[in-house]
């Protein structure tokens, strides 16, 4: 077989070989490299050892930060999670008006995460919003004000990340559940066990694959969360709702301190690499050894 | 995947169904409050707005804020509305959707036929790309850009869109050029084609369903971007979802709310009208997005 038989598709491949070395693997080799460094408004080689990373785990801020990303990736995942699956489930009961309410849960997942921000952050105004509904309505004791709350605020952002996510989940649950074998619903009607019980003890483990899928998309997506955050709270009030991701661009574009905000960034890819590492070498590698193509 | 589920619907309303319609219609309203208090927000008057109930319909019809979302509304000190920012969408959108789907075609054709030694390593390499966190690459990016002279400039944010979008589009082409029977490709090597004429006469033509998947996908991705757009476009061409932020929350004076919800509507028009179009494509996309074959 000659070497370069398949020149063509090397020569049609290379714009993507060049993006992936230079763009995908150079630009986290570039940013650890002056992550040792003590760039403040330019990247200069002025190696100072692991000194960055040391000052950002003393930072307060970045705790919160950190502090914060968990809070929202766990609530964020979760609801997500048990909402689509409900509504999936429920949507799969021959309800009237099927595609109707799946058109209605899935819009918010067509639009941007900016547009998601802006319209939660008018809803939940203190002033205005929903709290003042209420009052309007009676309801002299109801509280709804998160956003101005450092406690409360970052729940104010997992609701508005829930209600655009949910959506995305449901597809995915629902393409799960059309794909299972109708016998499988004829024997377990025989054998006469409750339909919320074989949903959760049947259907759902036989929905593994499609668990796992959607539990490594979103939580790829909860590291990235920025726009949602920017427009919402702007990582306030004070610091309160601040994250990786908030921390690197601040640290970039606002503070001129880039050595500080690489370390933070090669940090948020070590965490990426964690979550989807195991995930990655089932997927990849495993199913691929041992499937033909 | 069917679309039903198999079986009659049931013909007796039991209270198990009733309360799971009650659910759902919950839901439902969860779902489409936020575009019901955008949408009347937009109509109502600022005197209105601060007077009464966020949940209430208008009393009068005021279409003051439309227009001016559209062509008056102030980011800080230039006053002309959304529309540059609508333009400059459609001038990144549109090239870049071109762009990347039509190199992530040749890519996922040349990975499903054309396979050479070590072809597969870069396409994992570039799959790895997609789960990196943007924070990670966008100031060494910003840097490659800069030293070729695109730096914000409209080629500078295209070839960031392309080079962003290509691996979960490579992904889906090769997947589905994977699927296609392989017999015809023999046939066609058979014939004399090569890989250029193979693609052109064979493959483009089978390719419809997957690129308008692929196009809802990107058209809705990039219109709704906001981070590379802010970092990549330049002052001169910021897309839609920049200015929207700016003018929202940059607010000299009074606030008008009524301005920023037409502002938000006029913003999230093109996806959503992509998606009330395309529905069902819309699904497949996210579906061939999420699943891996």
């Amino acid at each position: 077989m000659p070497l370069f038989r398949n020149i063509a598709s090397m020569i049609a491949l290379l714009p993507m070989i060049v993006i992936s070395l230079t763009v995908f693997v150079g630009c986290i080799i570039y940013s650890f490299v002056y992550s040792l460094t003590n760039s403040k408004l330019i990247p200069v080689y002025n190696y100072i050892g692991f000194d960055q990373y040391e000052r950002l785990f003393k930072q307060r801020k970045w705790d919160v930060a950190v502090e914060n990303i968990f809070i929202y990736g766990f609530v964020f995942t979760i609801g997500c999670l048990i909402i689509g699956f409900l509504l999936a489930v429920l949507i799969d009961q021959k309800i009237r008006g099927e595609s109707l309410f799946r058109t209605i849960f899935l819009y918010p997942y067509a639009m941007s995460f900016v547009v998601t921000g802006l319209v939660w952050k008018w809803v939940l105004n203190p002033t205005f919003g929903l709290e003042n509904s209420m009052h309007m309505w009676g309801f002299g004791w109801f509280e709804l004000d998160w956003l101005v709350n450092r406690d409360l605020a970052i729940y104010a952002v997992c609701i508005a990340a829930v209600w655009q996510g949910a959506g995305f989940v449901m597809v995915l649950m629902l393409a799960g559940l059309r794909g299972i074998d109708e016998d499988i619903w004829k024997s377990l009607s025989i054998e006469g066990v409750a339909k919320w019980k074989s949903y959760i003890f049947v259907i759902l483990p036989m929905l593994r694959p499609m668990v796992v899928t959607a539990i490594v998309l979103i939580a790829a997506g909860v590291v990235k969360v920025y726009d949602l955050i920017l427009t919402l709270t702007s990582g306030g009030p004070g610091y309160a709702t601040t994250t990786p991701a908030l921390y690197v661009m601040e640290n970039f574009f606002k503070r001129a301190d880039l050595g500080q905000a690489f370390a933070a960034s090669i940090i948020m890819f070590i965490s990426v690499v964690c979550i989807l590492a195991p995930w990655a070498f089932y997927e990849f590698y495993l199913r691929n050894k041992y499937a033909t193509n | 995947m069917s679309t039903t589920p198999a079986g009659p619907r049931p013909k007796f309303l039991t209270i198990g169904r009733i309360g799971m319609y009650c659910f759902i219609l919950v839901c439902a309203i969860f779902f489409l409050m936020p575009l019901y208090v955008m949408v009347i927000t937009s109509l109502k008057d600022m005197d209105e707005i601060r007077a009464a109930n966020i949940l209430n319909l208008p009393k009068e019809l005021s279409f003051y804020s439309w227009p001016k979302a559209w062509s008056q509304a102030c980011t800080g000190f230039v006053c002309e509305g959304l529309k540059p920012g609508f333009i400059n969408s459609i001038k990144i959108t549109v090239p870049s959707v071109i762009v990347s789907v039509g190199l992530s075609a040749i890519n996922g054709y040349a990975l499903a036929f054309w396979r050479f030694k070590g072809a597969y390593f870069f396409f994992g390499l570039c799959m790895f790309g997609a789960f990196i966190p943007y924070q990670v690459m966008v100031y060494p990016l910003l840097k490659i850009e800069d030293a070729l002279g695109i730096y914000s400039t409209l080629p500078g944010i295209i070839l960031v869109h392309t080079i962003f979008g290509m691996p979960i589009l490579t992904l889906i082409f090769r997947n589905f050029y994977v699927s296609l029977p392989i017999d015809l490709f023999k046939a066609a090597r058979i014939d004399g084609g090569n890989f250029i004429k193979i693609f052109l006469y064979v493959i483009i033509p089978m390719s419809a369903p997957i690129t308008i998947v692929a196009v809802i996908l990107q058209v809705t991705g990039i219109w709704n971007d906001f981070l590379l757009g802010l970092v990549f476009a330049g002052r001169d061409n910021q897309p839609m979802t920049v200015q929207l932020n700016n003018i929202v929350q940059v607010d000299y004076g009074v606030a008008e709310y009524n301005v920023d919800m037409s502002a938000t509507i006029l913003t999230s028009l093109v996806p959503l009208f992509v998606y009330f179009i395309s529905g069902r494509w819309f699904v497949r996309g996210i579906a061939a997005g999420a699943i891996k074959g």
